[in-house]
């Protein structure tokens, strides 16, 4: 088994240090930049910004049992129905369901690809895990639905999973569960009027069990979210709208954690709004600003540069995993 | 002459729902409206109100659904089956979530116009893969809908009724899935009614039995599946053809779904659709609109004569005569 895949043992409680969220993430950024290249298109732009808090999510914040889920990803079975029993959901991933444990809700589903590549480097998904992504038949779609690994549910119409969330995060309150339900957004997100109605109910019926985790990168398919349709004082508004919002760095992995500490017993839904660089870690996509949302290469040349980037990066990692330093390679190979 | 029975919704919730725990309510600010003040008044525990914002109201339901919860959704059909579409299709109608959606008010039940009135709802709900339709045509189907849809693996959409309502089915034979009521048998025509509908068909095929026309009259309740052996054989065999009438478009609703039906089976029978004909009605009373708009037992004796080719001589005083006792003016006094 490569070097790369960690075993998680919930049970284990040495914290997870945020270098070890580093060099998650940075590997989650390669290997998107790998399918990226394989596919002649992705988005990467969301690897880039969303690395570290994913990593975080699952790292240092969630409490999640064991995948129940096979490391190689079964075919799709066919839409849920009465009549399918054989239909089969992609959040055993994330560990079984009990009382005590948290549940994770994937929202902008576009960023598949990156939720696959941090369920490899964690060994939830085995390291062939992506050879059937975007394949025919396949449950490693594109864009991912409630049968594709580390998804429990249909979110591809974007705004609709923070509300299937509360409607989870209060039938676990009714039980009396411990456990928590955390929801991972886009920005883009809070342009849907869905997504204010969810934060308005989740206020109103106080719920204190679920927690946000954003991913800000201010960035959308046509371009800069400032132009397209602005959503700021992003923060403001939450708090107006009841939620504990905090507003930190979303590469800081202590940051992102330390907003989480000791929450679930409260009677606000928690934001952390994670302020991001949809460049991070791959400079060269600067060049493309504001066209970040969907990656396509125009030109041999191009394609090429990012070839190369990829080998440098991969190259650095062997130093990195020989000589048990240099995670600063990534971001210095590519300037 | 049908007795008339007020809220048979609001009474029936309360106690069907007594010994069901897992049955919640959610309602978008039109509780008493769609008579789910009962149930909020005596388990307010299970109650939740949602606010005027029904596409989150369906992903809560959705969440509570996948949680083991059966959510009751308390609206008016519009406001399940336009505004949220996606939100039915995608949150509760593709995972195969057990959320009931109970629609008030369908198609011209309401004076509150256009924008209250459900005329495409069959159709829209129709078009969602998992989904079963039902419709209440009496107090009767009304107090036995419930048990219905909740023995329903799957979303189930309900289209309700409130207020004064008749009593055309006996109170010991509730709806079943699936199965048309034979409300007469004859070989000249079929007539298949849904809804207020029903009653509505009932009158007019009273007279027309008296003047010799031989008629198979089916009450359907269940819209989707559409499947059921009764309707099947009623539509291959009638000698002059089939008519359909509904309170909803002609396109969509049991017009298109007998169509359909029809079509595949190559049933070579003229069919008559009566119905919304691809059109908006407005605010007015029901009587009005069913004129109006030829939804009414008039509209169904014309339908007959073309049919049959022959004039029949049927006067609105005859139509009167066969009337059923229904339509107190209680229903215009509701909130909107």
């Amino acid at each position: 088994m490569p070097a790369a895949v960690h075993r998680i043992d919930p049970a284990a409680s040495a914290p997870t240090s945020s270098k070890e969220v580093r060099r998650v993430a940075d590997a989650v950024r390669r290997r998107v930049l790998e399918y990226t290249l394989k596919n002649n298109g992705g988005y990467l732009s969301q690897a880039c910004s969303s690395a570290e808090v994913l990593a975080t999510l699952y790292l240092r914040v969630m409490r999640l049992g064991p995948s129940q889920a096979p490391l190689t990803p079964l075919p799709f079975a066919g839409a849920p129905g009465a009549n399918n029993p054989h239909a089969f959901t992609g959040a055993d991933y994330n560990g079984p369901r009990a009382p005590e444990l948290d549940r994770f809700i994937f929202s902008p589903v576009h960023y598949a690809l990156v939720l696959y590549s941090l369920l490899i480097e964690l060994g939830r998904l085995g390291p062939n895990g992506l050879d059937a992504f975007n394949q025919d038949g396949s449950t490693v779609e594109l864009i991912g639905a409630e049968h594709s690994p580390g998804h429990e549910v249909t979110a591809g119409s974007l705004a609709q999973a923070i509300s299937q969330a509360g409607g989870i995060a209060l039938a676990r309150r009714l039980r009396g569960e411990r456990g928590r339900v955390w929801v991972f957004m886009s920005d883009g997100e809070f342009q849907e009027g869905q997504t204010w109605e969810a934060f308005a109910a989740l206020a109103h019926h106080r719920i204190g069990n679920l927690g946000v985790y954003i991913d800000a990168n201010a960035q959308q398919c046509d371009g800069a979210m400032s132009h397209v349709m602005a959503i700021e004082p992003l923060a403001e508004r939450l708090r107006a709208f009841g939620a504990d919002v905090h507003d930190v760095d979303g590469h800081d992995s202590d940051a992102l954690t330390a907003a989480a500490d000791g929450f679930g017993f409260g009677d606000r839904p928690l934001v952390v709004i994670a302020r991001t660089d949809p460049c991070r870690g791959i400079e060269l996509m600067r060049e493309r600003t504001p066209k970040l949302h969907y990656i396509r290469f125009k030109s041999d040349a191009e394609f090429g540069a990012y070839q190369a980037l990829l080998a440098r990066l991969s190259q650095a990692t062997e130093a990195e995993t020989s000589s048990g330093t240099g995670a600063e390679a990534i971001t210095g190979a590519d300037v | 002459m049908s007795a008339i029975v007020t809220r048979p919704h609001r009474e029936n919730l309360v106690r069907w729902a007594g010994q069901r725990p897992e049955v919640l309510v959610l309602s978008a600010d039109l509780t008493a409206s769609c008579e789910a003040d009962g149930f909020r008044d005596d388990y307010p525990e299970r109650f939740f109100s949602m606010g005027m914002a029904e596409q989150n109201m369906m992903g809560f339901a959705a969440g509570l659904a996948r949680e083991g919860f059966f959510p009751y959704i308390h609206t008016f059909a519009v406001f399940i089956t336009r505004r949220p579409f996606d939100q039915v299709a995608m949150s509760i109608g593709y995972p195969n979530l057990s959320v009931r959606l109970i629609g008030f008010l369908p198609g011209i039940t309401t004076p509150g116009g256009v924008t209250h009135q459900a005329i495409d709802d069959i159709g829209l709900m129709r078009l969602i893969p998992n989904m079963t339709v039902l419709e209440c045509g009496d107090a009767t189907d009304v107090e036995s809908v419930l048990d219905v849809a909740q023995a329903i693996d799957g979303p189930v959409y309900v289209r309700q009724l409130r207020g004064e309502v008749p009593r055309l089915f006996p109170a010991d034979q509730p709806m079943q899935l699936g199965r048309a009521r034979v409300l007469s048998e004859g070989a000249d025509l079929c007539v298949l009614s849904c809804g207020i509908c029903t009653e509505e068909a009932m009158r007019a095929t009273a007279a027309l039995r008296e003047r010799g026309i031989g008629i198979t009259h089916l009450h359907l309740s269940t819209l989707k599946p559409f499947d059921d052996p009764r309707v099947m054989a009623a539509i291959r065999s009638p000698r002059h053809g089939v008519i359909t009438i509904e309170n909803h478009s002609i396109i969509g609703g049991l017009g298109s779904a007998v169509a359909e039906s029809m079509a595949e089976q190559g049933a070579a029978n003229p069919l008559r659709r009566i119905g919304l004909r691809d059109r908006y009605a407005h605010g007015a009373s029901r009587d009005y609109l069913m004129r109006e708009y030829g939804l009414d037992a008039m509209a169904l004796v014309r339908a007959a004569e073309d049919l049959t080719g022959k004039r029949l001589n049927i006067s609105d005083d005859d139509l009167a005569g066969a009337r059923l006792d229904t339509m107190q003016t209680a229903d215009k006094t509701e909130d909107l």
